[in-house]
């Protein structure tokens, strides 16, 4: 139990971090009314739990890589205030398109993830 | 060092989310992803609610106010579970279920946000006109 626990940390520290990192780097360098750096992390994580999901990885790297790491890294909560904060200052656009291609991307992803994993 | 706290942030967040879905586990049995659901609109709401009251009445400094939100409450929702979570669902021929999951997480995310956002909102409002009232 205390080593899973362990594990989820270790997965949890490098995750969050690992996102800061990117949406720093993205707020950083990319002008766009788009949350680039969100749209990218979520999409990736997508991808890669997908491909640990079809994977046989032993438990402890499921928990350090999967539920530690891919779950801090991609985000639900900040997507949603980033998608509110658009509808608040009427960019309808961009709502819609960084809505879409989250979700409908994102979700592909995972399914892409998963094949490559089994095939 | 405010990587440091980031990163603090995601290990209490992982971990929240690792026990949220553990003790699930023995009162919920059925294959919709309700742990999921619930972690994340929980963190939609209290996120839209720090960033639009917590961080701006600056009662905790800023790197904490940023460890909380981004390390913590980001960490612990997810967006990843929730796409595999989706596709694993149909793939074993759970349409309407991941249909169901897809669009609770869609429009439940977006109105806990939009409710965390009205309340800090509100709350921000209140706080200004008494901070008005005493000066006068």
């Amino acid at each position: 139990m205390i080593l899973h626990l362990l594990q989820v940390s270790i997965g949890g520290f490098l995750g969050a971090t690992a996102r800061f990192f990117i949406s720093n780097m993205a707020k950083k360098n990319i002008s766009s009314t788009l949350p680039i750096g969100t749209l990218c992390i979520n999409w990736i994580g997508s991808f890669l739990l997908g491909f640990i999901a079809g994977s046989d990885f032993t438990l402890t790297w499921v928990l350090i890589l999967g539920t530690g790491f891919m779950g801090a890294f991609t985000t639900f909560s900040t997507l949603n205030l980033e998608l509110i904060q658009l509808l608040k200052s009427k960019k309808w656009k961009a709502f819609g398109l960084y809505l879409t291609l989250t979700y409908l991307v994102g979700l592909f992803l995972a399914y892409l993830g998963l094949i490559v994993a089994i095939e | 060092m405010l990587y440091f706290i980031v990163g603090l942030g995601g290990v209490f967040g992982a971990l929240t989310r690792y026990f949220f879905g553990i003790s699930f586990t023995h009162v919920w049995q059925h294959s919709f992803p309700l742990p999921t659901l619930l972690i994340n609109l929980i963190g939609c709401f209290l996120l839209s609610w720090l960033t639009t009251y917590l961080s701006r009445r600056k009662i905790f400094p800023r790197d904490v106010v940023i460890g909380i939100g981004t390390g913590y409450i980001g960490a612990f929702t997810t967006f990843s579970t929730f796409s595999v979570e989706s596709i694993s669902l149909l793939k074993t021929g759970y349409y309407s279920l991941s249909l169901v999951y897809i669009l609770l997480s869609l429009l439940g995310g977006l109105f806990t946000s939009w409710l965390g956002y009205q309340l800090g909102e509100r709350m921000m409002f209140n706080y200004t006109l008494k901070v008005k009232e005493d000066d006068e």
